[in-house]
């Protein structure tokens, strides 16, 4: 059965090739910081499973330290120049297409189906899984492809790899930091204070008052903690049941469904959700990168006032 | 209960607010909140490793790096570029727009992982309406190129967040339902994608509007961008 125990590994190979392949590049002048941050990543992936917590943690920090004090600049691997790019455009053709619109489409039926293929009696893939490996087995099927009709030199692929990881840098490991953030607030007991907070000294009198509060505090507290799932348990427990279901009588499913979304809307206005906002600024080269973040707030703030007309409106009459 | 462990929330959005690198602003916040809570410095550190280690799945969709780096190399941006510029029609906003439907329909029905930014937003989506803005406008300044991609990678998250929560079997409406019974009410998922519908129209349609008025954003831009140039010695 393929697990994502294998999917690791091969993330582990490909940061590993990264690291190796970045002390080559003189063009780089912190080349080495590069090597440490690809293979320290290398090692979390291919070893992280039998390290144990705690040096788990220390290679948490030591990542977190050398990705937050420049010390990896930007690789140049050899690739081909602007000129080239447009010519070979024109020779492939659509064509080229083909292996990047393979992945989503692999990945679904991948996922349909992997879980339910079984061999010896055991599923072919982790059936809790099945997304990721679907995935994991859709880049490596459209790799393949891409190789096979392009026959680029052997190391390209890597290389080209290291090119944009490169210039994604530091932020590669941002959401998986935030997610260590959010156990240590966990640990701490945050949740639990912030919610106190909201019901000591808001003024809830009113039913309007109490919806208002509730999707403003959902999407307040899902821009501090980067995941409105983190909030949700928080201010539902805190505002939600109480409040809207049980005093004012407040239907629980229309109170759950809309104040799941305006805790969305602020996931769309904060640097906290990383993977959302931040990856895809570095993603696409963009130099502020709160560039995302800057084009959705007005859209977050206009929806959140809408969900809690809404909620108002719908809450209490069905 | 003290209100100690709030100072780490603090340092973050103060680091956050003075553009510290979110890295070491997250260590400081851990490392905060962590003493204020009073657990031990070891105890934080295994913490922080453990809930690294466990969420290393989020990082699977790296490895989507090295195909488009390779179809980069052979040309797949410029393709899509050359690809939209024969479309008269295909406008930077019209094209944002229609992946904006085309995401929140997938995400209706459970096919998140259709889109992305690095499955479709880097490789296809704004390559394409970049591509667009070009044939409409000529030349483009980095100002509106970067305006372009910015709203494009909005599209992809406006639509999966807002799609997402109509599927019946998605995290969300499965946490909310755990929640919901363990508060004493069962609820079957189809209620609570039904009533997330309003909110899902009402994200199209700001959104959507935003869009809709972005090529004449950009060429407002555009204009400026010429004109401040004209006015340069």
């Amino acid at each position: 059965m393929i697990g994502l125990a294998d999917v690791y590994y091969l993330a582990g190979a490909m940061f590993a090739g990264f690291a190796l392949l970045s002390p080559r590049d003189r063009a780089n002048r912190k080349r080495f910081g590069n090597t440490a941050f690809w293979g320290l990543l290398a090692v979390s992936f291919l070893f992280g499973s039998h390290l144990g917590d705690l040096a788990n943690g220390l290679l948490v920090i030591a990542l977190a330290l050398l990705g937050g004090t420049r010390a990896m600049g930007v690789g140049a691997p050899q690739s081909t120049s602007p000129g080239e790019r447009e010519e070979r455009a024109r020779r492939w053709g659509n064509i080229i297409f083909l292996p990047a619109l393979l992945i989503p489409v692999l990945t679904v039926a991948g996922t349909l189906t992997l879980g339910r293929i079984l061999i010896g009696g055991s599923p072919l893939a982790d059936p809790r899984e099945v997304t990721l490996i679907s995935l994991a087995l859709a880049i490596l099927v459209a790799l393949l492809v891409a190789m096979g009709k392009f026959r680029p030199p052997a190391l390209a692929a890597v290389d080209e790899g290291r090119r944009l990881a490169d210039m994604i840098g530091w932020a590669i490991i941002l959401p998986q930091m935030l997610a260590a953030l959010g156990a240590v607030f966990a640990l701490a007991g945050v949740g639990g204070i912030v919610g106190r907070i909201a019901t000591t000294w808001l003024p809830l009198g009113h039913p309007f008052a109490a919806v208002a509060a509730y999707c403003i505090g959902m999407a307040l507290f899902t821009m501090v903690m980067g995941n409105a799932f983190a909030a949700f348990p928080v201010m539902t427990a805190a505002i939600g049941v109480p409040l809207i279901v049980h005093r004012f009588g407040g239907d629980p499913a229309i109170m759950g469904a809309i104040g799941m979304l305006s805790g969305f809307c602020g996931t769309l206005a904060t640097p906290m959700a990383a993977n959302f906002n931040i990856v895809p600024a570095a993603l696409l080269e963009l130099p502020d990168r709160n560039a995302v973040i800057k084009v959705q707030i007005p859209t977050g703030i206009a929806l959140l006032a809408c969900n809690i007309l809404l909620m108002y409106a719908l809450v209490f009459r069905f | 209960m003290s209100y100690w462990p709030l100072l780490g929330i603090a340092a973050l959005v103060a680091g956050f607010a003075v553009r510290a690198n979110p890295l070491i602003v997250i260590l400081v916040c851990a490392l905060v909140t962590g003493a204020a809570a009073g657990i031990a410095p070891l105890h934080l550190i295994a913490a922080l490793g453990h809930a690294f280690n466990q969420t290393r799945y989020v990082s699977i969709v790296w490895l989507i790096l090295p195909v488009i780096g390779l179809l980069e190399r052979e040309g797949l941006q410029q393709r899509a570029r050359i690809l939209v510029g024969r479309i008269r029609a295909a406008t930077a906003g019209r094209i944002i727009l229609i992946y904006l439907a085309l995401r929140q329909i997938t995400a209706a029905l459970g096919l998140t992982s259709l889109g992305g930014p690095a499955q479709m937003v880097r490789p296809l989506v704004a390559p394409m309406a970049e591509g667009a803005a070009e044939s409409r406008l000529g030349p483009i300044s980095d100002e509106v190129r970067h305006t372009v991609r910015a709203y494009a990678a909005s599209a992809d998250n406006v639509g999966a967040f807002f799609g997402e929560d109509i599927f019946i079997a998605i995290a969300s409406i499965l946490l909310i339902k755990g929640f919901l019974a363990q508060s004493g009410f069962d609820i079957p998922p189809f209620r609570l994608s039904m009533w997330a519908i309003p909110t899902a129209l009402l994200a199209f349609a700001i959104h959507g509007v935003r869009l809709w008025r972005l090529d004449a954003k950009l060429e407002r831009m555009a204009q400026l961008g010429r004109v401040a140039q004209e006015e340069r010695p």
